[in-house]
């Protein structure tokens, strides 16, 4: 293989022009996805494992659909409760799975920089679908596509991300990928939440990034709002007093949202905890794009696969 | 002829203590200080011995690192006392103080009278066993101090581990006093670390690692320095890396207490931003700081708040460091590029003057642990020759150390030691580096 090496490690990085190439790219297996076939085996012959150390049924299922529709051979491997629980490093764990033939590893990993460490030792290309606090770069990139879809481009928008931001890499990811394209990101949250120097760690330069601990602050004007998951863990730290406490002053509300923009759009990444972070008749209502972003994952990882293996991810949806 | 009989000349003398820093002759007799100066050469012991011609680099009392990790007994993976006291007098070294947490943990006077036997067989500098405040580094009481200190402690810490029980902590303070050794806090409070992994800032909130708080390290010496005031015990703060550490010492001492602070060299070259890319080598407890942390730590160090430099050399295998960041253990290697780092960021960055920046690897830690001069005469001769203007590129494959844990490999540097004497015994050497000492020989021929 001469393709060139190329990792989706994370959007931090990730120059502008080739993220906007996936999402073109995104929007084309879209197409792909609504035809009778719905496959392009660009990458037929390619062997792609996905191996999750942490559970995840969306992004697991998502990544594996992705990789079959663009004919490579994809593998699933839970980390729990195989040769890890024996007590393999990481890094031995995949390089056996390189002997075998492996040319592009799904890693999801509860460490932050799990992905960029696998990287620097591997032969593989590696797509990062979690790593730790750190980022999801591709969730970053369905969040992207699925505001496209609505608003054509991101240029002037005002975003709001609520919840644990401190813990979100789902967070991280969206501030960059909204940033760079254009938008304005407001970071809302109990301060023991959220990250310290958030706006100067996720590229204020720009000024493009605030934080606020106020929701009616965050909310105010905003052209989408998204909610991030309450992680259970989360629930039982210090940084948080209870579940109970945190809705009493950031579940998304429709009374909560009226400081928004009327036609604004609510994003979640998903699983809910309905009624913790968001109430359900926001989560089920009409300005609410949560399946559309469900949706989009598939034609975003399409995309990224055939990006990873050096060909240009609209061409091979075309 | 005695191999520890040298008449030392064309070198300068670095007198630390005595703030020199001249061209002056020394000769060694056995091992010993004999005579400084003119009398040197004409001193009747000259006659037997080697001269080494220091070719203008300079010589100086060895150097003491107040702080590291020999790891043996128990992790001889990561090091033992012959390989840490190798590159200990390569980086012109001495003396180490070496901190208890070893496996067994140093606090029983068996264990201490383990490694000093060790240390004497295969050693290469001095070691000074740093005893256990509370057995097994538990926290729950204290060691048998008066029994350790008989065995040979020159100091207690848990380091590694903060003393988190105050009570506890006043009271090895108070027998600490009345035994005439130090206490050398870890300072750390541990609820305020958490689950952090590096330097609490812009750049962990990036990289999505949890912070570690100035407040951490701040809280705890606060508290320690209550407590040298409470009882009068000799506290010296370790690795010190935050500017409100540096202020509250800062305050202590102008008040007149006795209380001393170290900090490594990493703390005034690096700052958090090392730890870029998941860089595991420059992880270590406490973290890299910021930029204005790495400055006051400077600033410190310049107005004498901050007495002493010290490694904190602790070695890791490469399979334990090359890990996801969170899961590698905290600790990098200094021994080997101690004297350059410093060197390099203090002298020759001009934040402060050769002899301060000596003192602070010599007279100041030899204080603290109750060492003698070596440059008096009748003192065994731990000798340095050093050249400061020695540019070289850090090469971790070349260390002594089994550590290759450095955040500083591919650096280059300016500075570097050229040999090393140990009670008049040469046990460094920097290859191909020295001009060869003309063995002349007086009447013994």
């Amino acid at each position: 293989m001469n393709a060139p090496r190329r990792d989706l490690l994370d959007l931090e990085t990730l120059p502008t022009s080739e993220m906007t190439r996936l999402l073109e790219g995104a929007r084309a297996f879209q197409r792909v996805l609504a035809s009778p076939g719905r496959k392009k085996p660009v990458l037929a012959g390619t062997a792609v494992a996905n191996v999750f150390y942490e559970p995840s049924t969306r992004t697991r299922v998502s990544f594996e659909w992705a990789a079959r529709r663009v004919g490579a051979d994809a593998v699933s491997f839970a980390a729990t409760g195989s040769s890890v629980g024996k007590g393999e490093s990481l890094l031995d764990t995949v390089w056996t799975l390189e002997s075998m033939g492996l040319d592009l590893v799904v890693l999801r990993h509860g460490s932050s920089g799990a992905a960029h460490f696998l990287a620097r030792h591997l032969t593989a290309h590696v797509v990062n679908a979690g790593d730790g606090t750190h980022e999801h770069p591709t969730q970053g990139l369905l969040d992207a596509r699925t505001l496209l879809d609505h608003w054509g481009s991101l240029a002037g928008r005002r975003i709001a991300i609520v919840g644990d931001v401190k813990h979100s890499r789902v967070a991280r990811s969206a501030t960059w990928a909204f940033t760079k394209l254009g938008a304005h990101v407001v970071l809302c949250g109990p301060t023991a939440l959220l990250p310290v120097a958030a706006a100067a760690a996720l590229g204020d330069p720009a000024g493009q990034v605030s934080v606020t601990a106020s929701l009616a602050e965050a909310v105010e004007g905003a052209d989408a709002v998204m909610a991030l998951r309450l992680q259970s863990e989360r629930m039982e730290a210090s940084n948080l007093p209870s579940a109970a406490d945190f809705t009493r002053r950031y579940r998304l509300t429709r009374k909560r949202l009226t400081g928004a923009k009327t036609d604004a759009l609510v994003l979640h990444p998903g699983p809910m905890n309905r009624g913790v972070e968001i109430a359900s008749h926001v989560a089920d209502s009409p300005r609410s794009v949560i399946r559309a972003q469900v949706a989009n994952g598939v034609a975003v990882r399409m995309a990224v696969l055939c990006w990873c293996r050096g060909l240009d991810p609209v061409e091979a949806a075309s | 002829m005695s191999e520890r009989t040298w008449l030392f000349v064309n070198a300068r003398l670095a007198d630390p203590g005595a703030g020199t820093l001249a061209f002056e002759d020394v000769l060694v007799v056995d091992g010993r200080i004999v005579a400084r100066g003119p009398a040197a050469a004409t001193h009747a012991g000259a006659k037997s011995a080697r001269t080494f011609d220091g070719a203008g680099a300079i010589l100086a009392p060895g150097l003491v690192d107040a702080h590291v990790h020999l790891r043996e007994p128990g992790q001889e993976d990561k090091e033992t006392i012959a390989t840490g006291t190798a590159a200990a007098v390569a980086g012109g070294f001495t003396s180490v103080a070496c901190m208890p947490n070893t496996v067994p943990v140093l606090d029983e006077p068996g264990r201490l009278r383990w490694v000093l036997e060790r240390a004497a067989h295969t050693g290469l500098a001095r070691v000074h066993p740093v005893a256990a405040i509370t057995p097994g580094l538990l926290g729950e009481r204290l060691s048998d101090m008066a029994a350790l200190v008989e065995a040979g402690a020159i100091a207690f810490s848990d380091d590694g581990r903060p003393v988190m029980h105050g009570g506890l902590m006043r009271h090895a303070l108070e027998y600490a006093r009345d035994l005439g050794v130090p206490v050398i806090t870890h300072a750390e409070d541990l609820s305020l670390r958490g689950d952090g992994v590096m330097n609490e800032g812009a750049v962990a909130s990036r990289l999505g690692l949890s912070g570690i708080p100035n407040a951490c390290e701040v809280t705890a010496v606060a508290r320690d320095l209550e407590l040298a005031a409470l009882t009068g015990g000799r506290l010296h703060v370790a690795h010190v890396s935050t500017a409100g550490a540096v202020e509250a010492l800062r305050r202590a001492r102008a008040l007149g207490a006795t209380v001393t602070g170290e900090t490594a060299p990493h703390y005034v070259a690096l700052t958090d931003a090392a730890c870029d890319g998941y860089e595991t080598n420059a992880k270590m407890n406490p973290p890299l700081r910021s930029a204005a942390d790495r400055d006051a730590v400077i600033a410190g160090l310049a107005d004498g708040t901050l007495t002493i430099l010290a490694t904190d050399h602790a070695p890791h295998t490469p399979q334990e460091k090359e890990r996801e960041f969170a899961a590698a253990p905290f600790g990098i290697v200094g021994l080997e590029t101690a004297l350059g780092v410093t060197l390099t960021h203090l002298v020759h960055a001009g934040r402060m003057p050769l002899l301060a920046v000596l003192a602070a690897w010599t007279t100041a830690p030899r204080a603290l642990l109750g060492l003698p001069d070596p440059l008096v005469p009748g003192a065994e001769a731990d000798l340095v020759l050093l050249d400061p203007e020695r540019a070289w590129t850090v090469d971790r494959d070349a260390f002594r150390s089994k550590g290759r844990n450095t955040p500083f490999h591919g650096h280059a540097l300016t500075g570097r030691a050229l040999g090393t004497w140990v009670a008049g015994r040469r046990v460094f050497e920097l290859p191909a580096a020295v001009p060869a000492p003309t063995l002349t020989t007086g009447g013994a021929r």
